[in-house]
C-alpha cells in the first residue's frame, strides 16, 4: 500500500471514530437544539413584518407618538439581530469548549 | 467639472494605489492572493466585510427609495441586515472549516466530482458578474454627474482602477480598500445623519412628524405599500435579500482570510454591528432628503432617486461636504467591484484551470499567473458588459444576483453541510435548477417586459408576473437537490464521507 493510500485509510477511520464518539454526537445535538430554533425564530421574526404589512394595515397605527407599529417593528428588527449576534457569541464559546476537549481525547 | 470632488477623487486613487504598491509586495503565493494568507484578524475581516458588502446600491439606491417612496425602502435594510444571521448560524463556521479559496472548494470537500466543481464555480462567475455590471453601471452615471466624464470613460476608469487593485494587489489590496472605504462610508453618513438630525433639533418626533408632509405622499409615506403594491412581490423581494448574502460569492470569500473559524465567527459579528448601524442611517439619509432636497429636486437629478445622498450632502453642507459625499461613494464602489473580480477570477483560476483542466498538477507559478489574467479576463468582460448595459436599474441587477445567490448557491451550502442522504447528483441538480429558474424566471418579469415602451428592456406584456423571482426560484433550487438527490441510488462510502465532513466542518484538523 502506498503512503497516501494509508493516509486516506488512517484519516478515514479516524474521521469515523470522532464523528461517532459520544463527546462529538453530544456538541452535534446541543448545536442543533439551539442553531434549529433560534433560525426559525429569526426567519419567523423577520417574516412576520412584510406579511403583516402586505395583508393588513394594522401597522399603520400610531404607537409612540407619530412614529407606527410599522417602524418599531423596524426597529426591532435591528435590535432582534444584534441580540442574537450577542447570543450566539456566547454560546460558541461553550461550543469551542467542547471541540477542544474532544480534540485533546483524540490527541489531535 | 467640479473642483473640489476632483481631487478628492484623485486623493482616494493615490491612497488605494499606494495600499495596492505596498500589497503586491507581499502578494507572492497563490493563498497570499487569494486570501490575504489567512492572516487578517477578526476586526479587520469585519470591516472588510462590512466594506465589501455596503454597495452603491445600499448608499446611493436605499437613501434615494426611503426619500421617495418612504418605509417601503426600509424593507432593503431590514433584509440585507437579518441575513448576517443566515451567515452566521448556518454558513460562516463550516465554509471556513471546509473551504480555501472558493465556494466550490467548499462543496468539493464533500463532492470530489469535477462536474460539481464545475457548476459550482459558474454559479459564483454568474452572481459575480450580474453584481458587478450593476455596480459598474451605478459608477457609470454617479462619474458622469460629478466630473463632467462620459458615462465610457467613467466605466472605463472604475474599471481599471479595479483590474490594477487585484492583479497587482490580490487579497491583501482588496481587503484595506475595503476597509478604507468602510471607515470613510460610515464617517460620512454619521456625519450626513447627524447634520440631518440636528435640523429636526435632535427629535425623532419632529422627524417622523415632518415626513408626514414632505413629499407628495403626505401621511402614507410613513406607511408600507407605496412601492411594493403586490404582496407575493414584497415576500419575494424579502426572501431573496435575507437569504441572498449566505450564497454572494464575494462575501463568502472573505472567511478564507481568516485564521479559523472562531475568527470567521468574530468578523461576522463586527460586521453586523457595523452594517446595522449604517442601515439605521439610511433613514436619516432618506428622510433627511425628503426633507430638505425636495421630491421634485431628487427625481430631477436621477429618476431612479440614486443622487438623493449627495445632494442632501450640498444642502446642508455645502459644496465641499458634496464632493467629500461623492468621493465616499466612488470609494465605495471600488472596494466593491475589488472584491468581485477576485471572487470571480478566482472560481476561473482556482477552480476551472487549476481543477478541473490540470487536474491540480499546475505549479505555484503558474498557478499564480492564471490567477491574475483570470482577473484581467473577468475585468475585461464586465466593463464591456457594463459599456452595454447602461440602461439598465442598479437596483434590478442587484436584486437579480441576490436571488441567483439565495436559489443556486444556498441550498446546496446547507445540505452539503447538513444533510447526511445528499450527494453529488443533488448537488448538481440544485445547483443548475436553481440558476436557470433564478435567471429564466427574471428574463419573463415585467424588468425584462413592459408593454410601455420604455419602461424595460423589451417592449410586451410579461409573462412572469414579479419582478423578484425568489419565492419561486429559491424553493426551486432546494426542491432540485432534493429530487436529484433521491433519484440517485444511495452509495455507502457517502456515509463515510458525510462522517468526515461532520467532523471537519464543526473542527479544524
Amino acid at each position: 500500500m502506498s503512503n497516501a493510500q494509508s493516509r486516506t485509510q488512517s484519516d478515514s477511520s479516524r474521521y469515523s471514530a470522532i464523528a461517532r464518539s459520544a463527546q462529538f454526537q453530544s456538541l452535534l445535538k446541543r448545536k442543533r437544539r439551539f442553531i434549529v430554533p433560534m433560525t426559525v425564530f429569526f426567519l419567523a421574526f423577520y417574516f412576520l413584518l412584510p406579511i403583516l404589512t402586505s395583508y393588513t394595515t394594522i401597522l399603520n397605527e400610531d404607537a409612540i407618538g407619530p412614529i407606527s407599529w410599522a417602524w418599531l417593528f423596524a426597529f426591532a428588527q435591528f435590535i432582534m439581530t444584534w441580540a442574537l449576534c450577542i447570543a450566539y457569541s456566547r454560546k460558541a464559546k461553550k461550543f469551542d469548549e467542547a471541540v477542544a476537549a474532544i480534540r485533546s481525547e483524540h490527541h489531535i | 467639472m467640479h473642483q473640489t470632488a476632483f481631487w478628492l477623487f484623485l486623493a482616494i486613487v493615490a491612497v488605494t494605489l499606494v495600499i495596492t504598491y505596498i500589497a503586491s509586495k507581499k502578494t507572492k503565493s497563490t493563498s497570499e492572493f487569494y486570501t490575504a494568507g489567512g492572516g487578517l484578524t477578526g476586526w479587520q475581516n469585519g470591516l472588510a466585510i462590512a466594506g465589501d458588502y455596503m454597495s452603491a446600491a445600499s448608499f446611493l439606491g436605499i437613501a434615494g427609495t426611503i426619500a421617495l417612496a418612504g418605509f417601503d425602502g426600509f424593507f432593503y435594510s431590514i433584509g440585507f441586515l437579518v441575513a448576517y444571521l443566515v451567515v452566521l448560524y448556518l454558513v460562516a463556521e463550516p465554509l471556513r472549516n471546509l473551504g480555501n479559496y472558493t465556494i466550490a472548494d467548499m462543496i468539493a470537500a464533500r463532492f470530489d466530482a469535477k462536474k460539481v466543481r464545475g457548476v459550482a464555480a459558474l454559479n459564483t462567475i454568474t452572481i459575480s458578474t450580474f453584481y458587478m455590471i450593476a455596480q459598474l453601471v451605478g459608477a457609470g452615471a454617479l462619474i458622469k454627474l460629478l466630473l463632467g466624464l462620459t458615462y465610457t470613460q467613467s466605466v472605463l476608469i472604475v474599471g481599471a482602477l479595479m483590474t490594477v487593485y487585484v492583479v497587482f494587489g490580490g487579497m491583501h489590496a482588496t481587503s484595506w480598500v475595503q476597509i478604507i472605504k468602510a471607515v470613510l462610508l460610515m464617517g460620512g453618513t454619521l456625519l450626513l445623519s447627524v447634520l440631518v438630525f440636528a435640523k429636526y433639533n435632535f427629535n425623532v418626533y419632529d422627524m417622523f412628524n415632518a415626513m408626514k408632509t414632505a413629499t407628495p405622499l403626505k401621511e402614507s409615506f410613513l406607511n408600507p405599500g407605496n412601492k411594493y403594491k403586490i404582496p407575493l412581490d414584497t415576500l419575494s423581494l424579502n426572501l431573496a435579500l435575507v437569504l441572498g448574502t449566505a450564497g454572494l460569492p464575494h462575501i463568502l470569500i472573505r472567511f478564507f482570510t481568516v485564521r479559523d473559524a472562531a475568527t470567521a465567527r468574530s468578523s461576522v459579528v463586527y460586521a453586523t454591528w457595523i452594517i446595522g448601524i449604517f442601515y439605521v442611517m439610511t433613514i436619516f439619509l432618506g428622510f433627511g432628503a425628503a426633507g430638505f432636497v425636495g421630491y421634485d429636486n431628487i427625481l430631477a437629478a436621477d429618476k431612479g432617486g440614486n443622487m438623493a445622498a449627495p445632494l442632501l450632502a450640498r444642502e446642508l453642507g455645502g459644496e465641499f461636504f458634496f464632493a467629500f459625499i461623492s468621493a465616499v461613494a466612488f470609494a465605495t464602489i471600488l472596494a466593491v467591484v475589488a472584491g468581485l473580480v477576485l471572487s470571480a477570477a478566482s472560481a476561473f483560476a482556482h477552480d476551472f484551470y487549476s481543477h478541473i483542466l490540470r487536474k491540480g498538477q499546475a505549479g505555484e507559478k503558474e498557478q499564480m499567473k492564471v490567477a491574475r489574467w483570470a482577473s484581467v479576463g473577468v475585468a475585461v468582460v464586465s466593463i464591456l458588459l457594463a459599456l452595454l448595459a447602461s440602461k439598465l436599474n442598479v437596483a434590478f441587477l442587484v436584486s437579480v444576483a441576490f436571488a441567483i445567490a439565495a436559489s443556486a448557491n444556498l441550498p446546496v451550502i446547507l445540505f452539503t453541510i447538513f444533510w447526511k442522504r445528499f450527494n453529488t447528483t443533488g448537488a448538481i441538480a440544485g445547483m443548475l435548477t436553481g440558476l436557470i429558474s433564478a435567471i429564466v424566471l427574471v428574463a419573463m418579469s415585467p424588468s425584462v417586459w413592459s408593454p410601455v415602451e420604455g419602461k424595460a428592456i423589451f417592449v410586451g406584456d410579461p409573462w412572469f408576473t414579479l419582478a423578484n423571482p425568489g419565492i419561486i426560484s429559491i424553493p426551486l433550487g432546494f426542491i432540485g437537490a432534493i429530487v436529484g438527490t433521491l433519484l440517485s441510488r444511495r452509495k455507502a462510502e457517502d456515509d463515510a464521507k458525510f462522517e468526515e465532513i461532520q467532523v471537519r466542518s464543526n473542527m479544524m484538523l
